[in-house]
Protein backbone atom coordinates (compact mmCIF):
# COMPACT_ATOMS: atom_id res chain seq x y z
CA UNK A 1 0.00 0.00 0.00
CA UNK A 2 2.82 2.77 1.24
CA UNK A 3 4.75 2.06 -2.45
CA UNK A 4 1.37 2.26 -4.33
CA UNK A 5 0.42 6.13 -2.32
CA UNK A 6 4.46 6.84 -3.48
CA UNK A 7 3.46 6.25 -7.11
CA UNK A 8 0.68 7.93 -7.43
CA UNK A 9 1.47 10.97 -5.16
CA UNK A 10 4.45 11.15 -8.00
CA UNK A 11 2.29 11.33 -10.78
CA UNK A 12 1.52 14.92 -12.64
CA UNK A 13 -1.34 15.47 -14.74
CA UNK A 14 0.17 15.90 -18.24
CA UNK A 15 -1.77 19.40 -18.48
CA UNK A 16 0.07 20.57 -15.29
CA UNK A 17 3.42 19.86 -16.39
CA UNK A 18 2.89 21.59 -19.56
CA UNK A 19 1.48 24.87 -17.56
CA UNK A 20 4.29 24.70 -15.25
CA UNK A 21 6.64 24.50 -18.61
CA UNK A 22 4.62 28.03 -19.43
CA UNK A 23 5.52 29.34 -15.77
CA UNK A 24 9.09 28.82 -16.34
CA UNK A 25 8.85 30.66 -19.60
CA UNK A 26 9.43 27.46 -21.59
CA UNK A 27 7.02 25.04 -24.43
CA UNK A 28 7.15 21.60 -23.14
CA UNK A 29 6.22 18.67 -25.34
CA UNK A 30 6.40 15.08 -25.00
CA UNK A 31 8.99 12.93 -27.27
CA UNK A 32 8.25 9.03 -27.41
CA UNK A 33 11.17 6.79 -26.01
CA UNK A 34 9.85 3.77 -28.07
CA UNK A 35 9.12 5.32 -30.96
CA UNK A 36 10.77 8.90 -31.16
CA UNK A 37 7.35 10.83 -32.04
CA UNK A 38 7.12 14.17 -31.02
CA UNK A 39 3.92 14.04 -28.73
CA UNK A 40 0.99 17.18 -28.64
CA UNK A 41 -0.71 17.80 -26.44
CA UNK A 42 0.71 16.02 -23.84
CA UNK A 43 -0.51 12.60 -22.81
CA UNK A 44 0.07 9.16 -21.16
CA UNK A 45 0.32 7.11 -24.07
CA UNK A 46 2.10 7.35 -27.46
CA UNK A 47 -0.45 7.67 -30.06
CA UNK A 48 1.28 6.50 -32.58
CA UNK A 49 2.58 3.78 -30.69
CA UNK A 50 1.09 2.98 -27.66
CA UNK A 51 4.11 3.28 -25.47
CA UNK A 52 3.43 4.96 -21.86
CA UNK A 53 6.85 5.90 -21.96
CA UNK A 54 7.30 9.63 -22.58
CA UNK A 55 9.61 11.96 -21.87
CA UNK A 56 8.94 15.50 -21.15
CA UNK A 57 11.15 18.16 -23.23
CA UNK A 58 11.57 21.88 -23.38
CA UNK A 59 11.02 23.23 -27.42
CA UNK A 60 12.97 25.50 -28.97
CA UNK A 61 10.46 28.03 -29.84
CA UNK A 62 11.34 27.94 -33.37
CA UNK A 63 8.22 27.22 -35.56
CA UNK A 64 6.41 27.56 -39.28
CA UNK A 65 2.77 28.30 -39.68
CA UNK A 66 0.49 25.74 -41.05
CA UNK A 67 -2.79 27.55 -41.42
CA UNK A 68 -4.01 30.70 -40.61
CA UNK A 69 -7.27 32.39 -40.35
CA UNK A 70 -8.46 35.53 -39.38
CA UNK A 71 -11.67 36.18 -37.14
CA UNK A 72 -13.84 39.12 -38.02
CA UNK A 73 -16.15 41.25 -35.75
CA UNK A 74 -18.25 44.08 -35.65
CA UNK A 75 -16.23 47.20 -34.16
CA UNK A 76 -13.49 44.96 -33.17
CA UNK A 77 -10.07 44.55 -35.42
CA UNK A 78 -9.73 41.14 -36.72
CA UNK A 79 -7.54 38.84 -34.44
CA UNK A 80 -5.45 35.54 -35.70
CA UNK A 81 -5.73 32.00 -34.88
CA UNK A 82 -3.11 30.00 -36.23
CA UNK A 83 -1.68 26.37 -36.37
CA UNK A 84 2.18 26.19 -35.88
CA UNK A 85 4.41 23.14 -36.98
CA UNK A 86 7.15 23.14 -34.66
CA UNK A 87 10.35 22.84 -35.55
CA UNK A 88 10.88 19.44 -33.15
CA UNK A 89 7.82 17.87 -35.00
CA UNK A 90 4.39 18.55 -33.57
CA UNK A 91 1.67 21.28 -34.20
CA UNK A 92 -0.39 23.53 -31.96
CA UNK A 93 -2.94 25.62 -32.05
CA UNK A 94 -1.90 29.50 -31.45
CA UNK A 95 -2.45 33.13 -32.03
CA UNK A 96 0.45 35.19 -34.06
CA UNK A 97 1.00 38.79 -32.17
CA UNK A 98 2.59 41.45 -33.35
CA UNK A 99 1.00 42.24 -37.19
CA UNK A 100 -2.75 42.98 -38.71
CA UNK A 101 -4.52 38.98 -38.20
CA UNK A 102 -5.25 39.18 -41.91
CA UNK A 103 -1.27 39.50 -43.03
CA UNK A 104 -0.05 36.41 -41.01
CA UNK A 105 0.80 33.86 -43.86
CA UNK A 106 1.45 30.41 -44.17
CA UNK A 107 4.60 29.43 -44.43
CA UNK A 108 6.46 32.12 -41.75
CA UNK A 109 8.37 31.60 -39.57
CA UNK A 110 7.35 32.08 -35.88
CA UNK A 111 9.21 32.38 -32.61
CA UNK A 112 7.01 31.08 -28.99
CA UNK A 113 6.85 33.54 -26.40
CA UNK A 114 4.46 33.42 -23.66
CA UNK A 115 1.40 36.02 -22.63
CA UNK A 116 -1.41 36.19 -19.62
CA UNK A 117 -4.78 34.55 -20.54
CA UNK A 118 -8.26 36.63 -19.17
CA UNK A 119 -7.49 34.24 -15.91
CA UNK A 120 -4.18 35.26 -15.87
CA UNK A 121 -3.35 31.82 -17.18
CA UNK A 122 -0.12 31.79 -19.09
CA UNK A 123 -0.69 31.35 -22.70
CA UNK A 124 1.85 30.36 -25.57
CA UNK A 125 1.91 32.52 -28.30
CA UNK A 126 3.91 33.10 -31.27
CA UNK A 127 5.90 36.26 -32.96
CA UNK A 128 6.91 36.67 -36.22
CA UNK A 129 11.04 35.15 -36.37
CA UNK A 130 12.82 38.72 -37.47
CA UNK A 131 15.58 38.01 -40.25
CA UNK B 1 -19.95 -10.96 -44.34
CA UNK B 2 -20.59 -7.99 -46.57
CA UNK B 3 -23.87 -6.16 -45.58
CA UNK B 4 -24.24 -5.23 -49.41
CA UNK B 5 -28.26 -4.91 -50.23
CA UNK B 6 -29.35 -6.86 -46.55
CA UNK B 7 -30.95 -3.81 -45.66
CA UNK B 8 -33.03 -1.02 -47.30
CA UNK B 9 -34.50 2.34 -46.47
CA UNK B 10 -38.24 1.79 -46.77
CA UNK B 11 -39.17 5.17 -45.39
CA UNK B 12 -37.96 8.76 -45.66
CA UNK B 13 -39.22 12.08 -44.14
CA UNK B 14 -38.73 15.24 -43.01
CA UNK B 15 -40.04 17.18 -39.90
CA UNK B 16 -40.71 20.50 -40.25
CA UNK B 17 -38.23 22.57 -41.21
CA UNK B 18 -36.97 26.26 -41.35
CA UNK B 19 -38.52 28.64 -38.05
CA UNK B 20 -41.30 26.48 -36.24
CA UNK B 21 -41.81 28.43 -33.95
CA UNK B 22 -41.23 29.30 -29.96
CA UNK B 23 -42.41 26.53 -27.79
CA UNK B 24 -41.68 23.22 -30.07
CA UNK B 25 -38.94 21.08 -28.87
CA UNK B 26 -36.84 18.79 -30.74
CA UNK B 27 -38.80 15.80 -29.44
CA UNK B 28 -41.65 17.45 -31.39
CA UNK B 29 -40.34 17.12 -34.44
CA UNK B 30 -38.81 13.84 -34.43
CA UNK B 31 -42.82 12.95 -33.38
CA UNK B 32 -43.67 14.77 -36.69
CA UNK B 33 -40.80 13.14 -38.47
CA UNK B 34 -42.20 9.99 -37.31
CA UNK B 35 -45.53 9.63 -38.22
CA UNK B 36 -44.76 11.06 -41.67
CA UNK B 37 -42.02 8.26 -41.86
CA UNK B 38 -44.39 5.72 -41.21
CA UNK B 39 -47.23 6.74 -43.63
CA UNK B 40 -43.99 6.66 -46.09
CA UNK B 41 -43.53 3.05 -45.19
CA UNK B 42 -46.73 2.09 -44.76
CA UNK B 43 -45.36 0.66 -41.31
CA UNK B 44 -46.82 0.94 -37.63
CA UNK B 45 -45.60 2.21 -34.84
CA UNK B 46 -45.57 -1.26 -33.21
CA UNK B 47 -43.65 -2.64 -35.98
CA UNK B 48 -40.24 -0.56 -34.38
CA UNK B 49 -37.82 -2.48 -32.72
CA UNK B 50 -34.37 -0.52 -33.19
CA UNK B 51 -34.08 3.11 -32.30
CA UNK B 52 -30.90 5.21 -33.26
CA UNK B 53 -30.79 8.90 -32.98
CA UNK B 54 -27.94 11.45 -31.65
CA UNK B 55 -28.60 15.20 -29.92
CA UNK B 56 -27.13 18.39 -29.17
CA UNK B 57 -29.66 18.30 -26.69
CA UNK B 58 -29.85 15.10 -25.00
CA UNK B 59 -27.02 13.06 -22.92
CA UNK B 60 -29.36 9.85 -23.33
CA UNK B 61 -30.97 10.82 -26.63
CA UNK B 62 -32.55 7.49 -27.67
CA UNK B 63 -34.25 7.31 -24.30
CA UNK B 64 -35.68 10.47 -24.42
CA UNK B 65 -36.95 9.52 -28.09
CA UNK B 66 -37.98 6.49 -27.26
CA UNK B 67 -39.99 7.68 -24.31
CA UNK B 68 -41.76 10.54 -26.09
CA UNK B 69 -42.56 8.19 -29.43
CA UNK B 70 -43.70 5.19 -26.98
CA UNK B 71 -41.22 2.88 -28.20
CA UNK B 72 -39.37 0.18 -26.27
CA UNK B 73 -36.69 -0.90 -28.45
CA UNK B 74 -34.36 -4.15 -27.86
CA UNK B 75 -31.62 -2.71 -29.84
CA UNK B 76 -30.47 0.93 -29.63
CA UNK B 77 -27.58 2.86 -30.82
CA UNK B 78 -26.56 6.11 -30.04
CA UNK B 79 -23.65 6.68 -31.65
CA UNK B 80 -22.52 10.43 -31.60
CA UNK B 81 -19.92 11.69 -34.05
CA UNK B 82 -21.33 15.13 -35.16
CA UNK B 83 -23.48 15.64 -38.04
CA UNK B 84 -22.05 12.15 -39.78
CA UNK B 85 -23.55 10.45 -36.93
CA UNK B 86 -26.96 9.28 -38.92
CA UNK B 87 -24.91 7.86 -41.94
CA UNK B 88 -23.17 5.69 -39.37
CA UNK B 89 -26.69 4.71 -37.75
CA UNK B 90 -27.96 3.32 -40.77
CA UNK B 91 -24.46 1.04 -41.27
CA UNK B 92 -25.09 0.37 -37.67
CA UNK B 93 -28.98 -0.63 -38.42
CA UNK B 94 -27.85 -2.66 -41.20
CA UNK B 95 -25.55 -4.49 -39.15
CA UNK B 96 -28.03 -4.95 -36.26
CA UNK B 97 -30.50 -6.13 -39.10
CA UNK B 98 -28.30 -8.47 -40.38
CA UNK B 99 -27.43 -10.30 -37.15
CA UNK B 100 -31.07 -10.27 -35.88
CA UNK B 101 -30.99 -7.49 -33.00
CA UNK B 102 -34.01 -5.46 -34.79
CA UNK B 103 -36.12 -5.66 -37.84
CA UNK B 104 -37.30 -1.90 -38.18
CA UNK B 105 -34.69 0.86 -36.95
CA UNK B 106 -36.14 3.91 -36.91
CA UNK B 107 -32.96 6.62 -37.20
CA UNK B 108 -34.59 9.92 -35.94
CA UNK B 109 -33.24 13.70 -34.96
CA UNK B 110 -34.10 17.03 -34.89
CA UNK B 111 -33.30 20.48 -33.67
CA UNK B 112 -35.30 23.69 -32.73
CA UNK B 113 -31.93 26.28 -32.59
CA UNK B 114 -33.31 28.88 -35.12
CA UNK B 115 -36.48 29.12 -33.11
CA UNK B 116 -34.89 29.46 -29.43
CA UNK B 117 -32.34 32.37 -30.82
CA UNK B 118 -29.63 30.95 -32.88
CA UNK B 119 -26.78 27.73 -33.62
CA UNK B 120 -26.21 25.45 -31.01
CA UNK B 121 -23.29 22.88 -31.15
CA UNK B 122 -21.59 20.57 -28.87
CA UNK B 123 -20.73 21.21 -25.46
CA UNK B 124 -17.62 19.81 -24.40
CA UNK B 125 -15.48 21.05 -21.65
CA UNK B 126 -12.81 23.58 -22.24
CA UNK B 127 -9.69 22.36 -24.20
CA UNK B 128 -6.62 24.12 -22.62
CA UNK B 129 -4.58 23.22 -26.25
CA UNK B 130 -7.36 25.05 -28.12
CA UNK B 131 -10.12 26.97 -26.20
CA UNK B 132 -7.57 29.89 -24.75
CA UNK B 133 -7.01 30.74 -28.54
CA UNK B 134 -11.06 31.51 -28.94
CA UNK B 135 -11.35 30.61 -32.55
CA UNK B 136 -15.40 30.91 -32.94
CA UNK B 137 -16.38 26.79 -33.36
CA UNK B 138 -17.01 25.30 -35.87
CA UNK B 139 -16.82 28.18 -38.46
CA UNK B 140 -12.42 28.93 -37.80
CA UNK B 141 -11.41 25.34 -38.04
CA UNK B 142 -13.10 24.98 -41.50
CA UNK B 143 -11.16 28.11 -42.42
CA UNK B 144 -8.08 26.82 -41.55
CA UNK B 145 -8.57 23.86 -43.61
CA UNK B 146 -9.61 26.40 -46.44
CA UNK B 147 -6.81 28.42 -45.56
CA UNK B 148 -4.17 25.56 -46.48
CA UNK B 149 -5.98 24.21 -49.60
CA UNK B 150 -5.64 27.84 -51.12
CA UNK B 151 -2.22 27.44 -49.95
CA UNK B 152 -0.74 24.62 -51.22
CA UNK B 153 -3.35 24.04 -54.59
CA UNK B 154 -4.13 27.91 -55.59
CA UNK B 155 -8.03 27.10 -54.47
CA UNK B 156 -9.69 30.50 -54.87
CA UNK B 157 -12.70 32.30 -53.08
CA UNK B 158 -14.15 32.36 -56.08
CA UNK B 159 -14.19 28.61 -56.77
CA UNK B 160 -15.35 28.37 -52.56
CA UNK B 161 -18.26 30.54 -53.95
CA UNK B 162 -19.18 28.55 -56.88
CA UNK B 163 -20.09 26.00 -54.39
CA UNK B 164 -22.42 28.10 -52.27
CA UNK B 165 -23.98 29.23 -55.90
CA UNK B 166 -24.57 25.52 -57.11
CA UNK B 167 -26.26 24.64 -53.73
CA UNK B 168 -28.68 27.85 -54.45
CA UNK B 169 -29.52 26.94 -57.94
CA UNK B 170 -30.24 23.42 -56.68
CA UNK B 171 -32.38 25.14 -53.38
CA UNK B 172 -34.40 27.50 -56.28
CA UNK B 173 -35.80 23.98 -57.14
CA UNK B 174 -36.44 22.61 -54.26
CA UNK B 175 -39.90 23.98 -52.33
CA UNK B 176 -38.44 23.63 -48.88
CA UNK B 177 -35.46 24.95 -48.94
CA UNK B 178 -34.87 27.67 -46.99
CA UNK B 179 -32.76 30.04 -49.14
CA UNK B 180 -34.60 30.36 -52.83
CA UNK B 181 -33.09 33.57 -53.66
CA UNK B 182 -30.92 34.70 -56.41
CA UNK B 183 -26.87 33.98 -55.97
CA UNK B 184 -23.88 35.12 -57.57
CA UNK B 185 -20.55 34.72 -56.97
CA UNK B 186 -19.76 37.89 -56.53
CA UNK B 187 -22.70 38.05 -53.61
CA UNK B 188 -20.98 35.38 -51.94
CA UNK B 189 -17.41 37.03 -52.07
CA UNK B 190 -19.45 40.76 -50.67
CA UNK B 191 -20.61 38.93 -47.72
CA UNK B 192 -19.18 39.82 -44.64
CA UNK B 193 -16.23 37.97 -43.71
CA UNK B 194 -16.59 35.60 -40.77
CA UNK B 195 -13.31 33.77 -40.48
CA UNK B 196 -11.02 33.78 -43.30
CA UNK B 197 -11.67 32.77 -46.43
CA UNK B 198 -14.83 31.62 -44.86
CA UNK B 199 -17.72 34.61 -45.49
CA UNK B 200 -20.71 34.92 -44.01
CA UNK B 201 -22.56 33.04 -47.65
CA UNK B 202 -19.58 30.49 -47.23
CA UNK B 203 -20.97 28.82 -43.92
CA UNK B 204 -24.37 26.85 -43.57
CA UNK B 205 -27.62 28.02 -42.66
CA UNK B 206 -28.82 28.02 -39.09
CA UNK B 207 -32.30 26.62 -39.26
CA UNK B 208 -35.03 24.19 -37.45
CA UNK B 209 -35.48 21.02 -38.35
CA UNK B 210 -35.28 17.12 -38.69
CA UNK B 211 -36.09 13.88 -40.16
CA UNK B 212 -36.13 10.23 -39.81
CA UNK B 213 -35.68 7.64 -41.66
CA UNK B 214 -37.07 3.89 -42.03
CA UNK B 215 -34.44 0.80 -42.13
CA UNK B 216 -35.79 -2.34 -42.42
CA UNK B 217 -34.12 -6.55 -43.93
CA UNK B 218 -34.38 -6.39 -47.90
CA UNK B 219 -36.62 -9.37 -47.54
CA UNK B 220 -39.20 -7.54 -45.19
CA UNK B 221 -38.91 -4.41 -47.92
CA UNK B 222 -40.35 -6.07 -50.46
CA UNK B 223 -43.54 -5.72 -49.32
CA UNK B 224 -44.08 -2.10 -48.24
CA UNK B 225 -45.47 0.73 -49.41
CA UNK B 226 -42.31 2.42 -51.47
CA UNK B 227 -39.86 0.81 -54.00
CA UNK B 228 -37.13 -0.15 -51.74
CA UNK B 229 -33.95 1.93 -51.41
CA UNK B 230 -30.59 -0.48 -50.92
CA UNK B 231 -27.56 -0.37 -48.74
CA UNK B 232 -25.01 -0.92 -51.27
CA UNK B 233 -22.28 -0.26 -48.73
CA UNK B 234 -21.01 2.04 -46.55
CA UNK B 235 -17.76 3.02 -44.38
CA UNK B 236 -16.66 5.14 -41.21
CA UNK B 237 -13.95 6.90 -40.55
CA UNK B 238 -12.42 9.07 -38.01
CA UNK B 239 -8.50 10.51 -37.06
CA UNK B 240 -9.43 13.38 -34.70
CA UNK B 241 -11.66 15.50 -32.84
CA UNK B 242 -9.69 18.39 -32.27
CA UNK B 243 -8.61 20.60 -36.12
CA UNK B 244 -5.24 20.76 -34.31
CA UNK B 245 -4.68 17.59 -34.36
CA UNK B 246 -5.59 16.51 -37.90
CA UNK B 247 -2.09 15.41 -39.56
CA UNK B 248 -3.23 17.35 -43.09
CA UNK B 249 -5.62 20.08 -43.51
CA UNK B 250 -6.23 18.78 -46.61
CA UNK B 251 -7.08 15.46 -46.55
CA UNK B 252 -10.10 14.21 -44.23
CA UNK B 253 -11.02 10.72 -43.39
CA UNK B 254 -13.29 10.65 -46.01
CA UNK B 255 -10.04 9.00 -48.25
CA UNK B 256 -11.31 6.14 -46.18
CA UNK B 257 -14.69 5.81 -45.71
CA UNK B 258 -14.96 6.10 -49.06
CA UNK B 259 -13.00 3.66 -50.34
CA UNK B 260 -14.76 1.18 -47.51
CA UNK B 261 -17.60 1.97 -48.67
CA UNK B 262 -17.12 1.54 -52.73
CA UNK B 263 -15.30 -1.46 -51.67
CA UNK B 264 -18.28 -3.28 -50.28
CA UNK B 265 -20.95 -1.36 -52.63
CA UNK B 266 -18.55 -3.19 -55.56
CA UNK B 267 -18.84 0.22 -57.40
CA UNK B 268 -16.93 3.59 -57.78
CA UNK B 269 -17.20 6.99 -58.22
CA UNK B 270 -17.73 6.55 -61.79
CA UNK B 271 -21.03 4.49 -60.92
CA UNK B 272 -22.07 7.40 -58.86
CA UNK B 273 -25.67 9.41 -60.65
CA UNK B 274 -26.33 11.76 -57.45
CA UNK B 275 -23.76 12.59 -55.07
CA UNK B 276 -25.19 14.36 -51.77
CA UNK B 277 -21.78 15.70 -49.77
CA UNK B 278 -22.32 17.25 -46.01
CA UNK B 279 -21.47 21.16 -47.03
CA UNK B 280 -21.16 22.52 -43.62
CA UNK B 281 -18.93 24.89 -45.57
CA UNK B 282 -17.95 25.20 -48.84
CA UNK B 283 -14.81 23.90 -48.27
CA UNK B 284 -16.17 20.75 -47.43
CA UNK B 285 -17.51 19.62 -50.90
CA UNK B 286 -14.13 20.47 -52.52
CA UNK B 287 -12.00 17.88 -49.95
CA UNK B 288 -14.90 15.16 -50.40
CA UNK B 289 -15.08 15.46 -54.13
CA UNK B 290 -10.88 14.91 -53.85
CA UNK B 291 -11.33 12.35 -50.68
CA UNK B 292 -14.05 10.62 -52.78
CA UNK B 293 -12.21 9.76 -55.91
CA UNK B 294 -14.56 12.23 -57.89
CA UNK B 295 -11.14 14.36 -58.58
CA UNK B 296 -8.12 13.73 -57.52
CA UNK B 297 -6.05 15.69 -54.76
CA UNK B 298 -6.39 19.41 -55.34
CA UNK B 299 -8.45 19.61 -57.86
CA UNK B 300 -11.37 20.01 -56.49
CA UNK B 301 -11.44 23.76 -56.99
CA UNK B 302 -11.01 23.65 -60.21
CA UNK B 303 -13.95 20.96 -60.59
CA UNK B 304 -16.20 22.68 -59.34
CA UNK B 305 -16.31 25.38 -61.67
CA UNK B 306 -18.50 26.49 -64.71
CA UNK B 307 -21.26 24.64 -62.53
CA UNK B 308 -20.08 21.43 -63.03
CA UNK B 309 -22.27 20.63 -59.76
CA UNK B 310 -25.27 22.29 -60.49
CA UNK B 311 -28.45 21.92 -62.18
CA UNK B 312 -27.97 20.67 -65.64
CA UNK B 313 -24.20 20.05 -64.51
CA UNK B 314 -22.29 16.47 -65.08
CA UNK B 315 -22.24 15.87 -61.87
CA UNK B 316 -25.64 16.70 -59.47
CA UNK B 317 -24.36 17.55 -56.16
CA UNK B 318 -26.51 18.21 -53.27
CA UNK B 319 -29.70 18.66 -55.09
CA UNK B 320 -31.66 19.07 -52.38
CA UNK B 321 -29.88 22.55 -52.24
CA UNK B 322 -27.44 21.39 -49.14
CA UNK B 323 -26.78 22.96 -45.96
CA UNK B 324 -26.12 26.16 -47.65
CA UNK B 325 -29.53 26.87 -49.31
CA UNK B 326 -31.76 24.04 -48.03
CA UNK B 327 -31.45 23.12 -44.70
CA UNK B 328 -28.81 22.80 -41.49
CA UNK B 329 -30.42 21.83 -38.09
CA UNK B 330 -27.02 21.75 -36.54
CA UNK B 331 -26.18 18.04 -37.48
CA UNK B 332 -27.50 17.57 -41.39
CA UNK B 333 -26.55 13.93 -41.88
CA UNK B 334 -29.98 12.55 -41.61
CA UNK B 335 -31.52 15.15 -44.49
CA UNK B 336 -28.81 14.62 -46.83
CA UNK B 337 -29.96 10.40 -46.69
CA UNK B 338 -33.55 11.42 -47.08
CA UNK B 339 -32.56 13.22 -50.12
CA UNK B 340 -30.63 10.32 -51.39
CA UNK B 341 -33.88 8.16 -51.17
CA UNK B 342 -36.32 10.44 -53.10
CA UNK B 343 -33.66 11.23 -55.49
CA UNK B 344 -33.47 7.36 -56.22
CA UNK B 345 -37.48 6.74 -56.07
CA UNK B 346 -37.71 9.64 -58.36
CA UNK B 347 -39.86 11.60 -55.75
CA UNK B 348 -37.90 15.14 -56.66
CA UNK B 349 -40.13 16.64 -59.26
CA UNK B 350 -37.80 19.67 -61.20
CA UNK B 351 -34.65 18.24 -59.43
CA UNK B 352 -35.25 15.41 -60.22
CA UNK B 353 -31.86 13.52 -61.91
CA UNK B 354 -33.17 11.54 -64.10
CA UNK B 355 -32.54 7.83 -64.19
CA UNK B 356 -30.47 7.96 -60.97
CA UNK B 357 -29.89 4.39 -59.94
CA UNK B 358 -27.06 5.21 -57.32
CA UNK B 359 -26.57 7.80 -54.93
CA UNK B 360 -23.94 8.67 -52.75
CA UNK B 361 -24.75 10.10 -48.93
CA UNK B 362 -21.44 11.46 -47.50
CA UNK B 363 -21.75 12.89 -43.65
CA UNK B 364 -19.44 15.15 -42.06
CA UNK B 365 -19.02 15.56 -38.31
CA UNK B 366 -16.81 17.89 -35.74
CA UNK B 367 -14.15 19.75 -37.50
CA UNK B 368 -13.53 17.45 -40.34
CA UNK B 369 -13.01 15.41 -37.83
CA UNK B 370 -16.01 11.90 -38.65
CA UNK B 371 -16.54 10.76 -42.23
CA UNK B 372 -19.46 8.48 -43.28
CA UNK B 373 -20.21 7.53 -46.52
CA UNK B 374 -23.07 5.29 -48.12
CA UNK B 375 -23.89 4.11 -51.60
CA UNK B 376 -27.29 3.53 -52.23
CA UNK B 377 -29.15 2.20 -54.85
CA UNK B 378 -32.41 1.32 -56.37
CA UNK B 379 -33.73 -2.56 -57.67
CA UNK B 380 -32.10 -2.51 -60.81
CA UNK B 381 -28.17 -2.43 -59.39
CA UNK B 382 -28.99 -4.53 -56.36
Amino acid sequence: MEELSEEMASAEAPAITYRRHLERGKLGYQRCAECSAAVFYPRVLCPLCGSGALEWRESAGRGTVYATTALHSRNRDPRNVVLVDLDEGFRMMSRVEGLPAGEVEIGARVRFEVRRGEEDEPVAVFVREEG
Amino acid sequence: MSARGKAAIVGAAESDLGAVGSGFTPLDLIGQATERVLTDAGLEKKDIDGLFSASVYYQMPTLVVGEYLGIRPRYSDATMMGGSSFVSHLLHAAAAIEAGLCEVALVAYASTQLSEGGFRGVSDPPNPFETPYRARYPVSMYALAASRHMYEYGTTREQLAEVAVAARQWAKLNPKAFMRDDLTVEDVLASRMISSPLSLLDCCLVTDGGGALLVTSSERAKDLRKPPVYLLGAGEAHWHRNISQMPDLTVTAAADSGRRAYEMAGVGPESVDVTMLYDAFTINPILFLEDLGFCEKGEGGTFVEGGRTAPGGELPVNTNGGGLSYNHPGMYGLLLLIEAVRQLRGECGERQVEGAEVALAHGNGGVLSSQVTAVLGTQSVL
